[in-house]
C-alpha cells in the first residue's frame, strides 16, 4: 500500500506538488498534504457533504474521490471564495441570514451552493432546496441556509 | 456626544462574532490541530455485543513498520474508570467504564485495544492486525425484560429513581376515570457533524500535560484527567477550539480522551485521534431510549388528580459521565406545565448490550414530554374534549407562580420561577391561525386527504448553577477581553457575552473578544450544558462589566477632575453626561494610567479589570408550545410535516436571531427523533445504523419552514436581566406534537405510542382501519 505517486493538485489557482498513496482521498490530500483545512470531513462515505469542493467547476465529495483522480484538475475550496478581505456574496449572505452555527458543515454548503449557482444562476427555488438537501447540517434546521443561498443567488445574478 | 447615544445591544440581533473565520475556512476544529512529530491513535473495538475476552494479541500489529505502540487492558490497568460528572449515585460506581475493556466486552464498539502509528492510514491498517478472541455471551437488548448480570453478581438494573409527592393512591381511589398508556421513545442521539477528536501533548520541560479538542466541560475534564493520572490541575490544561456541534454528547469525557493523554505522557510525542463516522455512531453517547407505563386519575371534566408512572431507561453497556442524569430529569420534569396534585414515578435504570447513553438536547424531557402530552391527549379523548381544552383546564395559572414542585433534580429543588402558560398557548394558537387551520383541515379531509394538527406544551429548565466566574480586562490598546469558564459548541457564546459586556461597560461590540474553554486562562468553570451559559455566564459578565465601568469612571473622574456621576462610557470613550465638551478620555488611556507604574495605580493591583462570580441555587424554567401540522400519504404511509410553530418564553432574548436559530435547529433534531433517526440492532446486538445511509438525519427537504414566536412575558426573577436559556425548547416537544398531529390525521386517537414513527407503521395503521 505504500507505493506513492507524484501528482499536482491545483487548489484555488495554486499548484501543490505532492506524493500520495493511490488510496489517499482527495479530502485528506487537500487537508493534510496541502494544508487547506477549511474543507471538513464529516462522514467519509459521501453522505454528509461537509467535504464538498469544486473540481473543474463541479461540486464533488472530496472523500469519495482519490487524490490521484484530481491530478492536474482545477480545485476550488472555501479558502478561495473571498477576495482578500472582501467576502464572496455567498459567505456574506450566510453571515447576514444566520446560516451557520457551529460552522462545520458550512464550507461544504458554500461550495455546493456556489458551484450550482455558477452553473445554473436561474435555478428554481424548488430545485435549489433539492440540491441543498444533498448536504447535512445538524445545527440550523436549514431554513436560514436556504434563505442565505436565495439571497446570494439574487446578488450573483446581478453581478 | 450625549448619554442618549449609548448603544443598546442586549435584545438586538447583531451579527455573530464567530462567523468570519468559520466562513473563510479558518476554523480550528479538532482535526485541524497538528503538532510536529505527532502519532496517530486508532482504537480496536469489539465486534461482539457481549462476550468474554479470551485473548488480545498485539504482536501482529506491533510487527508493522511505523507502529510505535499498542496496548490492551493489561497495559492501562492502573487507570481508574471514568467517573461521574452529574447525578452521582454511589451504587452506580461499579458500573463505570474502564478506558479499555478488562475481561468482558459489553457492546459492539467497546474499546478493546489501541494502536499508535506514524500515519493515520497506517494506524488503521495496524488496528486490523490486532487479534482479538472473544467468547460470545447471550445479549440483553430490552431494558424492560429480565434483569441479567453485569459482572461479579451485579444486576443489570443499576438503580431505581423514585420521586413523588401527594396522595397518589387516594387520588386513584376516588377518580372518575383512569387513563393508562404504554409508550416508548427510540434510541437516537445528537450526532454532531464533526466527529469527536482529541490531541494529547506532554511538554517535559515544564511537566505540562495538554489536551486539545476539548469541549463543553473542559475544567471538569481537566480535573478528572489530573486525578486519573495522579497529576495536579495546575500542570494539566485543556483547550477548546472550534467545536462542530455539541448537543449534550460532545465534550463529555470518553475513554479516547484519556488514552491520547496517557499515550502523550508515556510515548513523549503528541498523539492525535480523530473518530470516524462509523465509530461515532457506535461509540459516542446514545440517548433517549425509554419505555413508560403511565396512568392518570381524572375527574369527569378531565382535570388530572394524580399521575403514576413507571419507566425503564435503556442505558446501554455502562454508566457513563452522566450517571443517572437522563432518567432523573425524565422523572423530575414529567409534570410539565400542569397542576398535578399528586405524582409518583419509579424509573428503572437498566444496562443492555448497546452503546452507553448520555444526555442529548432536552435530555429526559423530549422523552417525558412525549409521555405526558400523549397522556393529556388520551385524557381529552376519554372525556370528549379537544386537545387544546384539556390543556387549558390543567395548566398552572399565573397567579400560582412561583410553584414549588416538591421534586428535585441536578441537585436543585424544582421551583417554577415565573410563567404565564395560558397566555403562551393563546399566542401559539393565534400564531398558527388555529381556527382557520381547523377549517382548512376539515375541508381537505372531505377531499380525501389525511391531514391533522397537534399541540404540545412543556416546561424546560435552564441556567444550572452553582456558579460562573468572569474576568474582564481592558488592554492599553482599548481592546476588551472577557475571560469565562464557559464553553462554546457553536451556539454563539462569543456574540451574546460580547453584547452584554459591550452594553454594560460602554465599549464597542467590535472591540470585545470572549475567551472560553481555556483552562489556563481561568481557575474554574462549569462549561456549556443544560442551557446554562446565557444565564450564568451572562449574569456574571453583566456584574463584571458594571464593576469595570465603575473602576474606569472612578479613574477617569480623578484624571478629568470631575466626579464619576458626571460621566458615562460610550463606545469606549468617557463622555460628560451634561454634554459639556473639553478634554475627553478613552478606556485605552485609563488602562494606560492603571498600568504597573502608571500614575493612578497607587496601592491597588495595577490594570483596568474586574472580576465577578454569579451564584445560583435554582434553575430558571422557560416554557413553550409546539404546534404541528402533518399530512400522510395514503399509498406509502409517508409523513410530511407541513407546518410547525414554536412559541417559547425565555424571559429575555439577548439576541433574537440566535434564539430563533436555536429553536429552528432544535426542531429539526426533534423531527429526526420523531420520524427518522433510530439506532437499531439485530438480535445478536449488532448495530444496524452505522452510516449516514442507515442513520437518517433530516435534510433540507424534510424540515419545514418553522414559525417561531419568541415571547418575553415571564422574565426570570432569579437574575436581573430576566434571562432563561433558549437551547432546548425547540427540541423538547417535537415528538409529542407530531404524534398528536398524526393521530389527528389518522382519525385514531392514541394510535401513536412509539417514536420514531415510520411510514410502515402509518401504513399498518391505515390498513387496520379499513
Amino acid at each position: 500500500m505504500s507505493d506513492k505517486t507524484d501528482i499536482t493538485l491545483i487548489i484555488n489557482g495554486q499548484s501543490h506538488a505532492i506524493r500520495v498513496e493511490s488510496r489517499r482521498t482527495l479530502a485528506d490530500a487537500i487537508r493534510e498534504d496541502c494544508g487547506q483545512t477549511g474543507t471538513h470531513i464529516g462522514c467519509e462515505h459521501g453522505v454528509c457533504g461537509a467535504c464538498t469542493v469544486l473540481v473543474n467547476g463541479e461540486p464533488v465529495r472530496a472523500c469519495l474521490m482519490f487524490a490521484q483522480q484530481a491530478d492536474g484538475k482545477q480545485i476550488r475550496t472555501v479558502e478561495g471564495l473571498a477576495n482578500g478581505d472582501e467576502m464572496h456574496p455567498m459567505q456574506r449572505a450566510f453571515m447576514e441570514n444566520h446560516g451557520l452555527q457551529c460552522g462545520f458543515c458550512t464550507p461544504g454548503f458554500l461550495m455546493l451552493a456556489v458551484g450550482v449557482l455558477e452553473r445554473e444562476p436561474d435555478i428554481s427555488d424548488r430545485d435549489l432546496v433539492d440540491v441543498l438537501s444533498s448536504n447535512l447540517c445538524r445545527c440550523t434546521g436549514y431554513q436560514n441556509i436556504i434563505k442565505a443561498v436565495r439571497a446570494a443567488a439574487v446578488e450573483m445574478r446581478q453581478s | 456626544m450625549s448619554a442618549a447615544a449609548k448603544a443598546t445591544l442586549v435584545g438586538k440581533s447583531v451579527l455573530r462574532k464567530e462567523d468570519g473565520p468559520l466562513l473563510r475556512g479558518q476554523g480550528k476544529f479538532a482535526a485541524d490541530i497538528n503538532f510536529p512529530n505527532q502519532l496517530y491513535m486508532r482504537v480496536v473495538r469489539s465486534t461482539y455485543a457481549h462476550g468474554n475476552i479470551v485473548s488480545v494479541d498485539l504482536a501482529p500489529a506491533l510487527a508493522i513498520p511505523g507502529v510505535v505502540a499498542a496496548w490492551s487492558f493489561a497495559d492501562v490497568s492502573e487507570i481508574p474508570p471514568i467517573d461521574f460528572r452529574l447525578t452521582r449515585l454511589e451504587q452506580l460506581a461499579a458500573y463505570r467504564q474502564t478506558i479499555l475493556a478488562k475481561d468482558k466486552v459489553r457492546y459492539v464498539g467497546d474499546p478493546v485495544a489501541v494502536v499508535f502509528a506514524e500515519d493515520p492510514y497506517l494506524a488503521e491498517d495496524a488496528a486490523e492486525h490486532v487479534e482479538v478472541e472473544i467468547e460470545e455471551l447471550p445479549v440483553i437488548l430490552q431494558a424492560d425484560g429480565e434483569i441479567g448480570e453485569f459482572r461479579d453478581g451485579l444486576p443489570t438494573e443499576t438503580a431505581l429513581i423514585e420521586k413523588g409527592y401527594g396522595d397518589v393512591d387516594g387520588a386513584f381511589a376516588k377518580a372518575h376515570a383512569v387513563v393508562s398508556l404504554s409508550l416508548s421513545i427510540g434510541r437516537h442521539s445528537g450526532v454532531p457533524l464533526e466527529t469527536r477528536g482529541a490531541i494529547g501533548r506532554y511538554i517535559a520541560e515544564t511537566d505540562m500535560l495538554e489536551m486539545y479538542g476539548a469541549a463543553k466541560v473542559p475544567h471538569w475534564n481537566r480535573d478528572q484527567l489530573a486525578k486519573m493520572f495522579g497529576r495536579t490541575a495546575a500542570n494539566t490544561n485543556l483547550f477548546e477550539g472550534h467545536v462542530g456541534g455539541g448537543f449534550g454528547i460532545r465534550g463529555e469525557m470518553y475513554p479516547e480522551d484519556v488514552l491520547v493523554c496517557l499515550a502523550a505522557l508515556r510515548l513523549g510525542r503528541p498523539v492525535k485521534w480523530i473518530e470516524d463516522r462509523r465509530e461515532h455512531l457506535i461509540a459516542a453517547n446514545h440517548s433517549r431510549q425509554q419505555t413508560h407505563h403511565i396512568r392518570a386519575a381524572i375527574d369527569h371534566d378531565g382535570n388530572i388528580l394524580a399521575i403514576d408512572n413507571e419507566f425503564f431507561h435503556d442505558q446501554g453497556g455502562y454508566m457513563r459521565t452522566h450517571a443517572a442524569t437522563v432518567p432523573d430529569l425524565a422523572a423530575a420534569m414529567l409534570p410539565g406545565p400542569y397542576r398535578i396534585p399528586a405524582y409518583r414515578v419509579l424509573g428503572h435504570i437498566r444496562l443492555t448490550n448497546k452503546t452507553p447513553g448520555g444526555t442529548y438536547r432536552a435530555p429526559g424531557r423530549y422523552e417525558s414530554t412525549f409521555v405526558r402530552e400523549r397522556l393529556l391527549d388520551a385524557v381529552a379523548a376519554k372525556v370528549g374534549i379537544n386537545g387544546v381544552e384539556v390543556r387549558r383546564r390543567n395548566l398552572i395559572a399565573t397567579s400560582e407562580m412561583p410553584v414549588t414542585r416538591a421534586l428535585e433534580t441536578l441537585g436543585t429543588d424544582i421551583v417554577l420561577d415565573s410563567g404565564d402558560y395560558p397566555k403562551l398557548l393563546d399566542k401559539a394558537l393565534n400564531g398558527i391561525g388555529w381556527d382557520d387551520l381547523q377549517t382548512q383541515i376539515t375541508s381537505r379531509r372531505k377531499a380525501g386527504e389525511l391531514v391533522g394538527s397537534g399541540v404540545a406544551m412543556f416546561v424546560e429548565k435552564s441556567g444550572l448553577g452553582p456558579f460562573d466566574d468572569v474576568r474582564i480586562n481592558v488592554g492599553t490598546d482599548g481592546l476588551v477581553e472577557v475571560v469565562t469558564g464557559a464553553a462554546s459548541v457553536g451556539q454563539g457564546v462569543e456574540t451574546v457575552i460580547a453584547q452584554i459586556c459591550a452594553e454594560k461597560l460602554g465599549a464597542s461590540y467590535d472591540n470585545v473578544s470572549v475567551i472560553h474553554g481555556q483552562t489556563n486562562r481561568i481557575a474554574r468553570g462549569l462549561g456549556a450544558f443544560a442551557s446554562r451559559v446565557s444565564v450564568m455566564t451572562g449574569e456574571a459578565t453583566r456584574q463584571a462589566a458594571l464593576k469595570l465601568r465603575d473602576r474606569a469612571l472612578a479613574a477617569a473622574a480623578e484624571l478629568m477632575q470631575l466626579t464619576a456621576d458626571q460621566l458615562d462610557i460610550v463606545d469606549g470613550e468617557i463622555v460628560r453626561l451634561d454634554g459639556g465638551t473639553g478634554p475627553s478620555m478613552t478606556l485605552a488611556e485609563i488602562a494606560k494610567a492603571l498600568e504597573p507604574g502608571g500614575n493612578l495605580v497607587g496601592d491597588s493591583e495595577p490594570g483596568l479589570f474586574a472580576e465577578a462570580s454569579f451564584e445560583s441555587k435554582h434553575m430558571t424554567y422557560p416554557y413553550g408550545v409546539h404546534v404541528a401540522v402533518v399530512s400522510l400519504a395514503r399509498d406509502t404511509g409517508g409523513i410530511s410535516v407541513e407546518r410547525y410553530l414554536v412559541a417559547y418564553d425565555i424571559g429575555k432574548a439577548i439576541n433574537p436571531m440566535l434564539v430563533d436559530g436555536q429553536i429552528v435547529g432544535g426542531v429539526a433534531q426533534g423531527i429526526g427523533g420523531a420520524l427518522y433517526e433510530e439506532f437499531t440492532y439485530d438480535d445478536r446486538g449488532e448495530p444496524l445504523a452505522v452510516t449516514f445511509a442507515d442513520y437518517l438525519m433530516p435534510t433540507a427537504r424534510e424540515v419545514p419552514d418553522v414559525e417561531v414566536i419568541i415571547s418575553e412575558d415571564a422574565p426570570s426573577p432569579l437574575n436581573p436581566m430576566g434571562l432563561k436559556g433558549a437551547g432546548e425548547g425547540g427540541t423538547n416537544a417535537v415528538g409529542a406534537a407530531i404524534a398528536a398531529a398524526i393521530d389527528d390525521a389518522l382519525g385514531q386517537p392514541g394510535a401513536i405510542t412509539q417514536l420514531p414513527v415510520s411510514p410502515q407503521r402509518i401504513k399498518a395503521l391505515l390498513n387496520s382501519k379499513m
